[in-house]
């Protein structure tokens, strides 16, 4: 078919092909970066999936497209992917993400996923030299994935479960007024880990410690908490320990309360997105977390600015997972290092790599197994000394005990095989 | 150990009671409509959230009087002007409808809400320990609990059995063109009756929604259980559906404070297996690990040994 173009006027035609010109080369300089976010985003956890969205694109943009983008001004697109947090749609998702050409992934809720994902990763690399993705894994804490099963196509920026539990059992064994504890927990891989490095650390540092209860309840399934808080009663435990999130770790909190039992909680997931609200001033002084990045006192100015500034454009939600800010920042470092978008490049620039986050800490990713190494603390849900609380409760995190990274070096097993 | 078992008991009754207010309705609506609602959790869902925004302005009973009244007329649009339309199609467009509105009313729910925990809590007046039995509080939150729901049961009952309404109802179950026949107005019976089931799954919504958290998922982890009851009851019983609240209230509570597991059982029989046996998970498992699974267990013997449930008059 023959263009019409022949009877425009001569300007015309002249401004058109300048507009063509120009479009070719901004498409050309600024290619966006894409990113895929593989989390879930409706169904029962959609909840800490669309606030992990929410924070990676504030960071994205905060941090580096309103200031010109990385790599000489190319911006950072984030693309989320809809998990359902289930394996299965996971695996789904990750082939759109691949037929979109997008070469980088962040996923984070759930152990059970996150080793779903990373076989398949793993199995698109081997098979797609010289195509291969970067995982980077901002949450799930099964160790498993920077230790037997642990690839260079894998960086970890959560401190993974043992890590924090050998802070918690330090904290509760120093405590002498506990004399018996309680260990409950979702019966899945991450729940069976807790349990199980819980009774071996707590059997070497506190022998006369009594774990008067270790249970397993199914995921996601138990209407009402009261009849495990009465066989917490029952047992008479001095506190509580449980690996539970979402919906678990609120109903099994609040059962506890209620049932009027004022023993400590200690807990890796109980705030933010609604839970700090729910168990308000009933919780008080009584539910700990073990976590990356204190929230107050607040430590930088850099950290009180990013907070306010994402309190500005959301009013509703809170800077709940530092750890992401700080994946995305590694990883663009390591892009501006290696001066390249290569996810081998990439990986090879974020090893053994140095960083100081927001917060002032400083981070460290381990070659040896990828794991990311900072500073830990031990918060404690209270509405005193708070500055940035959550969910707008006057709720928030106050840190009580930090351990420093250099304290809780765990060694790994892995054995990394990196590609020649 | 007496203590345990007390408040196993008295946690049963109130999950049971519980689950009773929305099989009831469910029920009611099946043997009246032939309809399975896979919706109904859904309105209990609703009733949650609705009395969660009430609360926000009227307080918890102002939530506890509107949420049910709101829901139950939500219900009975929804059958005027949704489900009469399907019925024509058969069951199975019924079935596949209500199975969709279960979705849309999630999703609406996760639209209009969000996807957070709604900071929903029990009111003041009742935040009191009604008794305190070997350093263990019951909370007079679940005192009302149990109340609202066995007053409940013997309203519905009463009105069921003795009432005029109650009796054309039952009439209409039966022998719908007989009752039309009377000049009795059977679709007007049939909005009704789904308007107050779905208001009976709203008003549980409401009074499980501070203690049971209310979240996007919560329909979900009712929704099935709800099924089970109703089947085990036997589909269109409503004392049978009450039995087997009761009973799947007070088995799981029961199984949850038990200790005995797999171990017990092999001890019992003498055996022993390794640490690193291949079925070291088959070995560990205890009862209180399985608890919540129980009633679909219970559910599978039941259709074995007896399919028309516990106390189902059909037996085709």
């Amino acid at each position: 078919m023959k263009m019409p173009l022949g009877k425009l006027p001569e300007s015309l035609r002249y401004i058109l092909a300048a507009l063509a010109l120009l479009m070719a080369g901004q498409s050309q300089a600024q290619e966006p970066i894409r990113i895929a976010f593989i989390d879930p985003l409706s169904g029962t956890f959609a909840s800490v999936g669309t606030s992990g969205l929410t924070q990676l694109q504030f960071a994205a943009d905060y941090l580096y497209n309103d200031k010109g983008g990385i790599l000489g001004g190319r911006m950072i697109e984030i693309v989320p992917f809809d998990n359902k947090q289930s394996p299965t749609e996971t695996q789904i998702q990750f082939r759109r993400a691949i037929s979109e050409d997008i070469r980088i992934v962040f996923q984070g809720n759930s152990s059970a996923v996150a080793n779903t994902l990373h076989d398949a990763v793993t199995r698109h690399n081997r098979r797609n030299p010289g195509q291969e993705i970067l995982q980077i894994n901002y949450s799930a804490v099964d160790p498993i994935l920077t230790n037997e099963e642990c690839s260079f196509w894998h960086f970890r920026f959560d401190s993974h479960a043992i890590m924090k539990l050998e802070v918690l059992t330090d904290f509760i064994a120093a405590n002498e007024e506990i004399k018996s504890l309680y260990v409950i927990g979702q019966d899945y891989s991450f729940g069976h880990v807790v349990s199980e490095t819980t009774e071996q650390m707590m059997a070497q540092k506190r022998p006369d410690l009594e774990i008067v209860g270790n249970e397993f309840h199914p995921i996601g399934q138990v209407k009402d908490f009261t009849p495990y808080v009465t066989k917490i009663v029952s047992s008479g435990a001095d506190a509580v320990l449980t690996g539970n999130f979402g919906a678990d770790m609120v109903s099994l909190a609040r059962s506890i309360i209620d049932s009027g039992l004022e023993i400590p909680i200690y807990t890796f997931y109980a705030a933010y997105d609604g839970i700090t609200a729910t168990l308000g001033e009933d919780g008080k002084d009584q539910i700990h977390l073990v976590h990356n990045e204190t929230a107050n006192p607040i430590p930088t100015e850099e950290r009180r600015a990013f907070n306010l500034a994402f309190k500005a454009e959301h009013p509703d939600r809170d800077v709940t997972q530092p750890r992401i800010v700080n994946a995305l920042s590694m990883l663009v470092k390591a892009m501006e290092e290696s001066q390249s978008t290569e996810p081998a490049a990439i990986a090879s620039a974020l090893e053994d790599m140095r960083f100081t986050t927001l917060t002032g800490d400083q981070a460290w990713m381990r070659a040896d197994d990828h794991q990311l190494f900072q500073s830990l603390h031990i918060s404690v849900h209270t509405d005193e000394g708070i500055e940035f609380d959550a969910d707008n409760s006057g709720f928030g995190l106050r840190t009580i005990h930090t351990v420093a990274p250099e304290d809780n070096l765990i060694e790994t097993s892995c054995r990394m095989r990196r590609p020649r | 150990m007496i203590e345990v078992l007390i408040f196993a008991t008295l946690n049963g009754l109130v999950t049971g009671l519980l689950l009773f207010m929305l099989a009831s309705g469910l029920t009611l609506i099946f043997s009246m409509m032939g309809v399975l609602n896979f919706a109904h959790a859904s309105f209990y869902m609703l009733g949650a959230y609705f009395a969660y925004s009430i609360s926000l302005y009227l307080g918890f009973w102002g939530g506890l009087l509107f949420a049910p009244l709101i829901v139950g007329v939500l219900g009975a649009l929804i059958e005027r002007y949704g489900l009469r339309k399907v019925h024509d199609s058969g069951h199975v467009a019924e079935l596949v409808f209500t199975f969709g509105l279960a979705f849309l009313i999630e999703e609406a729910v996760q639209f209009f809400w969000g996807p957070d925990t709604k900071n929903y809590q029990t009111p003041d007046l009742l935040d009191f320990p009604l008794f305190t039995l070997f350093g263990q509080e019951f909370s007079a939150y679940r005192g009302f609990m149990i109340t609202i729901s066995v007053g409940i049961f013997v309203a519905l009952y009463y009105v069921l059995t003795r009432s005029r309404i109650g009796i054309i109802i039952q009439a209409a179950i039966t022998h719908p063109n007989t009752v039309a026949n009377l000049g009795h107005n059977v679709p007007l019976i049939f909005m009704l009756v789904f308007g107050v089931g779905t208001a009976l799954a709203g008003v549980a919504g409401v009074i499980a929604g501070p203690v049971l958290t209310t979240f996007p998922g919560m329909a979900l982890v009712l929704g099935s259980i709800v099924f089970v009851i109703v089947v085990i009851g036997g589909l269109g019983s409503l004392a049978g559906a009450f039995i087997a609240s009761l009973l799947i209230g007070l088995l799981q509570s029961y199984a949850i404070a038990s200790d005995v597991g797999m171990a017990d059982l092999l001890n019992l029989l003498g055996l022993e297996f390794a640490r690193d046996h291949p079925l070291d998970d088959l070995w560990t498992l205890t009862l209180p690990q399985i608890a919540p699974l129980l009633p679909y267990l219970l559910l599978v013997l039941v259709l074995i040994f007896r399919p028309s449930g516990l106390m189902g008059k059909r037996e085709q």
